[in-house]
């Protein structure tokens, strides 16, 4: 967890105010809104159409509060990605737990014969 | 359970014979029973387990041998798993889900001897400051019910203040905990990050999510909290750092504080500034603190604005990565009659999750997806660090850190409608979360008959200067001991 990648370039010409390769600033996102469609199909996520109507003007507001986080100069600054940072801890490579597959199924929607129950996937 | 009774004394009573656990059980549950329709601090009372684990510690107890939690009843935030027993997260998508293991916070707690009484109800799973977002309706706050008991751990703290449970565990991912402490006017803390195990806890924002607890006194946030407290090789997060002195308080409860009080106290000056709500009451803290024998001064932490704009970004992405488990197939709600596997996850998604829940996953979603992730999420991530760095460079100077734990007190049920405004709540408890520290929230007074919290924030693994800090507090005030004339 600890060794995260080295930061791109990108988010330092961002944060240095220079043009990025992101779509476009944030001010120009919210300004041509928020395609929560393709935010809902990357979600897998089903909303009403009033629902949709209702996110879009929320995200609208949330992303705008979010962005006041822009302004903060983060040049050379390393993400936190765990507040701790204590590296990631291994184990021998050895089976400890055993799945009960009839206590994990009892729970599912449908289950049959060990298996989970889907709609039909290939034709 | 009338009048003031912490764990200590109830321990007392059990060892004297005055009552058995048994007894004391079924108190609670005919106190729950009567007064928790008008309060819904319980999304499930589990009476049975309760009465058995009770008659086990009548048990335990008779041999002379048991430790000093064994008898004494508990509630579990109903986002701990527990074998056999229903864990709905408060949501629509689990309403039916009993988990096939128990996390290890209750193991130990049953270990202990603790005696579960129910779920408590909390903002569906966990994302809220007022505990309106669950499925299964509003916690109403025992000292007006008129208003929210905080979130996301409000069943939690409204049965503690109600009296329906001595103690109770709670959740903190930007203030859960401290946050309803506060409105409730009870004792919470939330441990440093990796503390407790997280195993068995239904996931929100894993580099956040920690375990806590809520309690009349500091004496009994320390009891559980040691109980609850160490190394789990099921949490790939939980820490090996091992604290011999908190671990042992199930052996030794009481908190050494004869000693007179030493140390500097930090005063961030970013939270006072416009502090409408408590600053006179702080100021007396303050001054209590200082005739204690602690000094106190201002810090800054000179990024504590974008402390939310961070966390909203941060637990939005890690709750959209979480939740994409309920898919619809080996557990949860599942819609009727899918058209397609696509169809499945849409729908069974969409119906299970309520509208906070959906609100989160998309601007995680949002913050994650191509092309924005830099912009926002390492972004983000950048400025956690920000934040962690003004406490730890405050922390070279002071021991703990007070502040206030919220920017009013409890407000009307229905009356922050608008997201942004909502996630404002946070805005004191959230900080400390991203940084990762222990941090406890005490009653510290009444505004206009409504309880009024302090905050006292530690460096990583400093919970017996928290707790003792608060202890010696507590010597000397009396609020945590006020309690609220519930009415069904």
């Amino acid at each position: 967890m600890t060794n995260e990648p080295p930061v791109s370039t990108k988010i330092d010409a961002a944060d240095s105010g220079q043009a990025s390769d992101a779509p476009d600033a944030p001010q120009d996102r919210i300004k041509d809104g928020i395609n929560v469609a393709h935010l809902q199909r990357l979600a897998r996520l089903a909303l009403e159409p009033d629902q949709a109507q209702a996110a879009q003007a929320d995200l609208h507001n949330i992303v705008a509060m979010i962005d006041a986080m822009q302004a903060v100069p983060t040049d050379g600054v390393e993400p936190l990605t765990h507040p701790l940072e204590t590296p990631a801890r291994l184990r021998p490579d050895r089976v400890t737990e055993v799945v009960d597959r009839e206590a994990f199924q009892s729970v599912a929607p449908a289950a049959d014969a060990g298996f989970y129950l889907v709609p039909k996937v290939i034709e | 359970m009338q009048g003031f009774q912490n764990i200590q004394s109830l321990a007392a009573g059990l060892r004297a014979g005055d009552f058995s656990s048994v007894e004391l059980t079924q108190a609670l549950l005919a106190r729950i029973g009567e007064l928790d329709g008008a309060v819904n601090a319980f999304i499930n009372v589990t009476e049975d387990a309760a009465l058995n684990g009770a008659k086990q510690a009548d048990a335990e107890l008779a041999k002379g041998t048991a430790g000093p939690l064994c008898g004494i009843p508990i509630a579990h935030k109903d986002l701990f798993c527990t074998a056999g027993e229903l864990t709905t997260c408060a949501s629509k998508m689990l309403a039916n889900f009993t988990a096939p293991y128990s996390a290890t916070v209750v193991d130990k707690l049953q270990q202990a001897g603790m005696v579960m009484l129910g779920k408590t109800n909390m903002d569906e799973f966990a994302m809220g400051s007022s505990n309106e977002t669950s499925h299964f309706g509003p916690c109403h706050n025992p000292w007006d019910l008129s208003r929210v008991p905080g979130g996301s751990s409000g069943g939690s703290a409204a049965a503690v203040a109600a009296g329906f449970a001595p103690v109770a565990t709670g959740t903190d991912t930007g203030g859960s905990i401290r946050q309803p402490a506060a409105y409730c006017g009870v004792s919470g803390i939330k441990p440093t990050y990796g503390r407790v195990s997280r195993y068995g806890m239904v996931a929100f924002a894993s580099s956040l999510d920690q375990a806590g607890v809520f309690g009349r006194d500091v004496n009994d946030l320390a009891l559980v909290l040691g109980a609850m407290s160490g190394f789990d090789a099921r949490d790939s997060t939980s820490s090996e750092q091992a604290d011999p002195w908190l671990e042992g308080l199930s052996d030794n409860p009481d908190l050494n504080i004869s000693e007179p009080a030493k140390g500097t106290i930090g005063l961030p000056v970013e939270y006072f500034t416009d502090l409408s709500v408590g600053s006179a009451e702080l100021e007396a803290v303050r001054l209590q603190l200082e005739g204690m024998g602690y000094r106190c001064v201002d810090v800054s932490l000179p990024h504590t604005d974008a402390a939310i704009p961070a966390y909203y970004v941060i637990a939005g992405a890690e709750a959209s990565t979480n939740l994409s488990r309920y898919d619809g197939v080996r557990f949860g709600h599942r819609c009727e009659d899918p058209q397609s596997l696509e169809d499945l996850y849409e729908r069974s998604r969409g119906e299970g999750f309520g509208g906070e829940v959906k609100r989160r996953i998309l601007t995680g979603t949002y913050a994650l997806s191509v092309g924005y992730y830099d912009a926002y999420y390492v972004k983000a991530q950048k400025v956690r660090r920000l934040i962690q760095q003004d406490f730890l460079t405050a922390f070279t100077k002071v021991d703990l850190i007070l502040a206030p734990v919220a920017p009013t007190t409890a407000f009307a049920i229905g009356g922050v409608q608008d997201p942004v405004s909502m996630y404002q709540q946070d805005k004191f408890t959230i900080p400390a979360s991203l940084a990762g520290l222990p941090a406890m929230s005490l009653p510290c007074g009444m505004h206009e008959g409504l309880p009024l919290g302090l905050q006292l924030i530690a460096p990583h693994f400093h919970e017996r200067q928290l707790l003792e800090c608060g202890a010696r507090y507590q010597q000397q005030s009396d609020w945590h001991t006020q309690q609220p004339q519930v009415r069904a």
